[in-house]
């Protein structure tokens, strides 16, 4: 049984101007103590999937799936209640913005306590104990004190580590880690993600992260799922995405990591992810691809199989055999 | 300028920053007080009548003993003269003597005062104790039926003028039902020394069965008039400030914990909401002191609002003055008492 399992996932939103798909059709399959990495451009529906998964998106949102579960429980049916039960205790997740995603009115040391009480119904001086453990284990100096202080009196680098802390209080089986350095400067950011990786290999809990970094993909994540425009494109164990990526949307994110540029100027995708208004009938990612033709503009593309990264596009087989350059 | 911009990092520092800000803010007191002492001298002089004649009633006057008058009460001297001589008595602690019952307006002050504070203090705490939960309510269910039907309502009660609220009131409650008293603070009934001014607390204290009751039962329309406008502006505003927070990133963490919907709304939207409904309430007690003049006078409230109706009526200069003068003094004490408060609700006093 995988711990995390979602077939066919869409999330609609409903906005002032019509129905918005922002996640279309998804699959991700987690096992336990797995990491699996999510890529994409801003704008592809990497957190609105994953925040389905939490049951945490607004009430203009409408989610459907042929299946979502997790631990085989299906998240889809369950109540608001046993939802309440299995999130932040058995499922978890820390968010993008460390300094807006805590309480200002609260001390951190409030914030985390609360979790063990309501999921572990610690009593107060076992939460106190544990609070202090937790810290030391996410590398926030000085644990004991640093409770006592609200979250607009630390760094961003440390809010995010209280996240972090609060998010794994309950040892979780699976952490959802949405771009959890973007808002943080880089020495910072690759010692959270040191972090992450030490604590999933610590506890053994499945981690999910997502981001837009390729350099960091191909440091710690073990698989790839790289989505566009809603869509998942393309899946691989990591080494093999780097070696052989299929999607040429694949490939034009990696040519543009900084190491494999080829010329001075580093090549960057033309055109942005298509939004409510501009979404294309055919391939979403048609009207950027050098590779597209008559058929990309018209038909959506089916996935192609397991050996081919189940990449979603129509010439996979072609561009393979160089016949569309 | 905000307190804000004025405080140590550590939130409830009450060290020599706080201090400093206490002062600079008593020192802001300084202008505003000669301000309102001027306002409320010019303002009771800008109303015809004359105090002499009215003082005089339907008798009349000998032109002699006018002249007298005007002589003894310092009329007689120029305006600018009057003015001075009033503001040096305030300086020194003088508000001067009622015309009327020749008593200092100090004491009377004082004697009336714990009436108002006893019913404002009750619209006050009608106004939050419904106000409050109201907004929390209708900003979780947004767009629903609640929400609506409160929001409406609460600008009816917003806009409804006071005077006519109460009439309607009176007529169904104590007219057509006949469930309270029309006027006044307590059955003629009973008879008990005031201990605390406050009538709830000295009836319990005189131990006369009923006085409690009727104590209560003579709270009540005013409370519902005078708290009428609080309440609307309180509702409205921490549904808007609850809507705003609802919408906040730490919310959603929150959530992601496995709160219950309760506890998210109520501990950890409601106290950041609180943050601008705190400065609405502290704007309502100068409101609230505006209407108490009228509220009291419909209701024959003995309080310092029908006292100031009254006096504006019988043109008892120094009554009006000192207790314009005194009204606005408590007003700008309870801003800074909110000012202060801030620090205390926001541990993360934002900077604009
Ligand atoms: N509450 C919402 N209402 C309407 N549209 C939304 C809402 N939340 C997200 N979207 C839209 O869904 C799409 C996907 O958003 P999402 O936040 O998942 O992107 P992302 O891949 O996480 O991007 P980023 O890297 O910027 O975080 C976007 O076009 C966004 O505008
Ligand atoms: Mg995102």
């Amino acid at each position: 049984m995988s711990l995390l399992r979602i077939r066919n996932l869409s999330v609609d939103f409903a906005t002032a101007s019509g129905q918005f798909r922002a996640v279309d059709g998804v699959d991700v399959t987690l096992e336990k103590g797995e990491l699996l990495a999510i890529v994409g451009e801003s704008g592809s529906g990497k957190s609105v999937s994953m925040l389905a998964v939490m049951g945490l998106l607004p009430w203009t949102a409408t989610i459907t799936a042929d299946e979502m579960s997790f631990e085989g429980r299906d998240l889809t049916k369950i109540t608001p209640r046993e939802r309440r039960s299995i999130i932040g205790k058995d499922m978890a997740m820390i968010f993008q913005e460390p300094m807006s995603s805590l309480n200002p009115c609260f001390t951190v040391g409030f914030q985390i306590k609360e979790a063990l009480r309501i999921h572990m119904g610690m009593d107060r001086a076992t939460r106190n104990n544990r609070a202090v453990e937790l810290f030391d284990q996410v590398g926030i100096p000085d644990a004991a004190s640093r409770l006592n202080t609200f979250p607009h009196q630390m760094s961003g680098g440390m809010n995010q580590r209280v996240m972090i802390a609060m998010a794994i209080a309950c040892n979780p089986k699976l952490l959802i880690a949405d771009e959890p350095t973007t808002a943080l400067d880089v020495t910072i950011q690759a010692q959270i993600l040191d972090l992450l990786i030490r604590l999933r290999d610590e506890q053994d809990m499945g981690l999910v992260l997502i981001t837009h970094d390729m350099g960091v993909v191909a440091e710690t994540a073990e698989r790839v799922s790289v989505q566009y425009a809603g869509q998942k494109v393309e899946e691989q164990p990591v080494k093999d995405l780097f070696r052989h990526p299929y999607h040429p949307y694949t490939s034009a994110l990696l040519s543009a990591l900084p190491e494999r540029a080829t010329s001075k100027i580093l090549p960057t995708i033309p055109g942005v992810v298509p939004g409510q208004f501009d979404r294309p009938q055919g391939c979403l990612f048609s009207p950027r691809c050098q590779f597209a033709d008559e058929k990309c503009a018209q038909t959506p593309p089916v996935p192609c199989g397991p050996e081919q990264g189940r990449a979603l596009c129509h010439h996979v087989d072609a561009i393979e055999a160089g016949e569309m350059a | 300028m905000h307190i804000a911009d004025k405080f140590s990092k550590r939130p409830h520092d009450c060290g020599p920053l706080m201090l400093r800000y206490i002062f600079t803010r008593l020192g802001s007191f300084i202008p505003t007080f000669i301000g309102v002492t001027l306002i409320s001298f010019m303002f009771i002089r800008v109303l015809p009548g004359d105090p002499i004649i009215v003082m005089a009633g339907e008798r009349g006057m000998s032109e002699e003993r006018y002249q007298e008058m005007v002589v003894k009460l310092g009329f007689d001297k120029p305006v600018i003269q009057q003015y001075w001589d009033y503001l040096t008595g305030v300086l020194q602690g003088d508000l001067g003597n009622s015309f009327v019952t020749k008593k200092p307006v100090w004491d009377e002050f004082f004697a009336l005062f714990p009436a108002t504070v006893e019913l404002a203090t009750c619209a006050m705490i009608f106004a939050i104790a419904l106000g409050l939960p109201a907004g929390v309510i209708a900003a979780v269910n947004r767009g629903k039926f609640f929400d609506r039907a409160l929001m409406s309502t609460a600008l009816v009660g917003y806009s409804m003028p006071i005077f006519w609220w109460a009439l309607l009131l009176i007529i169904v409650f104590s007219g057509n039902l006949g469930w309270t008293p029309v006027s006044g603070r307590l059955d003629l009934l009973y008879y008990f020394d005031d201990v605390t001014g406050f009538m709830l607390i000295d009836s319990v204290l005189s131990g006369q069965e009923g006085a409690f009751k009727s104590a209560v039962h003579h709270l009540v329309l005013p409370t519902i008039v005078l708290g009428t406008v609080p309440l609307a502006v309180i509702a409205r505003q921490t549904r808007s400030a609850m809507l705003e927070v609802l919408g906040e990133d730490y919310i959603r963490t929150a959530r992601a914990k496995g709160l219950s919907p309760t506890r998210i709304n109520g501990v950890h939207a409601l106290r950041n909401a609180l943050i601008p409904v705190i400065t609405v309430i502290g704007l309502s007690v100068g409101v609230l002191m505006g209407g108490a003049i009228l509220t009291e006078s419909i209701f024959s409230w003995p309080g310092i609002g029908k006292w100031m109706m009254d006096s504006i009526f019988r043109r008892d200069y120094p009554v009006v003055q000192g207790g314009l003068l005194l009204i606005a003094v408590i007003v700008m004490i309870v801003n800074l008492t909110v000012d202060l408060l801030y620090g205390v609700i926001n541990p993360k006093i934002r900077k604009r």
